[in-house]
């Protein structure tokens, strides 16, 4: 429970796959809706789930990663059926088929309920991804010893 | 059966799926007045589970949760 007694929910998001981002943005808008206090720690490869399309990267690798892992969150592709791009395209015409929003929607959406968006401080200084990247809404950069916290008061917790 | 319950809000959850009918009725909850009861019409079957987990969860009441046709309408009361 956090201080106002609410639940609360802790997530590590380490996944930037298209699948693991649905199931870890609708697990916590869901949350939010019935009254949870979430907070949601993305690390490693879940970073460009909370980034704007902008180029990133100061050294050599950093920009290389940059080029080949950029864009935002729309770029995210299935774990299975990749197929350089093609699956995230089938996914993505069969979940509007069927009027499931888009994974950027449901982040706006987590943005709008007040979920608690954190960058891991240690992934974006390695992957040279500064604050500035990230979409309005997400908090300043914390630890894993804030993570720590959060989860030890917390009802559910879940790494995606 | 309902005819006599006086609705506050009427709430169009057609087309949408899970999490968002549980989302909407949350986010509308607090434009009706303590007491006040809200319509909801989904048709979303996960929904029939949902909305009333959701209550449960914040303290709300379902006073009536079917199915009519193709579509599943709910009566939820705002209890605080």
């Amino acid at each position: 429970m956090d201080e106002n007694g609410k639940k609360s929910l802790a997530m590590v998001v380490m996944s930037g796959d298209m699948d693991k981002l649905f199931g870890a943005f609708i697990i916590a808008n869901g949350a939010a809706a019935m009254g949870m206090d979430v907070t949601m720690f993305f690390t490693f490869w879940g970073l460009r789930a909370i980034k704007k399309n902008v180029s990133t990267g100061k050294t050599f690798f950093g920009r290389m990663l940059g080029a080949m892992y950029g864009g935002d969150i729309m770029k995210a592709n299935p774990s299975k059926f990749s197929f350089g791009g093609l699956g995230r395209w089938m996914f993505g015409k069969m979940m509007g088929g069927h009027n499931v929003q888009k994974l950027s929607e449901m982040r706006d959406l987590a943005v709008e309920l007040g979920v608690n968006m954190y960058g891991c401080q240690m992934s974006m200084d390695v992957m040279e991804i500064p604050q500035e990247a990230f979409i309005d809404g997400v908090k300043e950069p914390v630890g894993v010893g804030f993570f720590l916290l959060k989860a030890q008061d917390a009802e559910i917790q879940l790494f995606i | 059966m309902s005819d006599d319950i006086k609705v506050d809000l009427e709430l169009d959850l057609k087309g949408l799926l899970c999490p968002l009918p549980m989302v909407r009725v949350s986010q509308n909850i607090t434009n009706v007045p303590v007491g006040g009861v809200i319509r909801a019409v989904a048709t979303d079957p996960g929904a029939m589970a949902d909305i009333p987990a959701w209550a449960q969860s914040t303290g709300n009441e379902i006073m009536s949760a079917g199915k009519e046709g193709s579509e599943f309408v709910f009566l939820v009361k705002r209890v605080k």
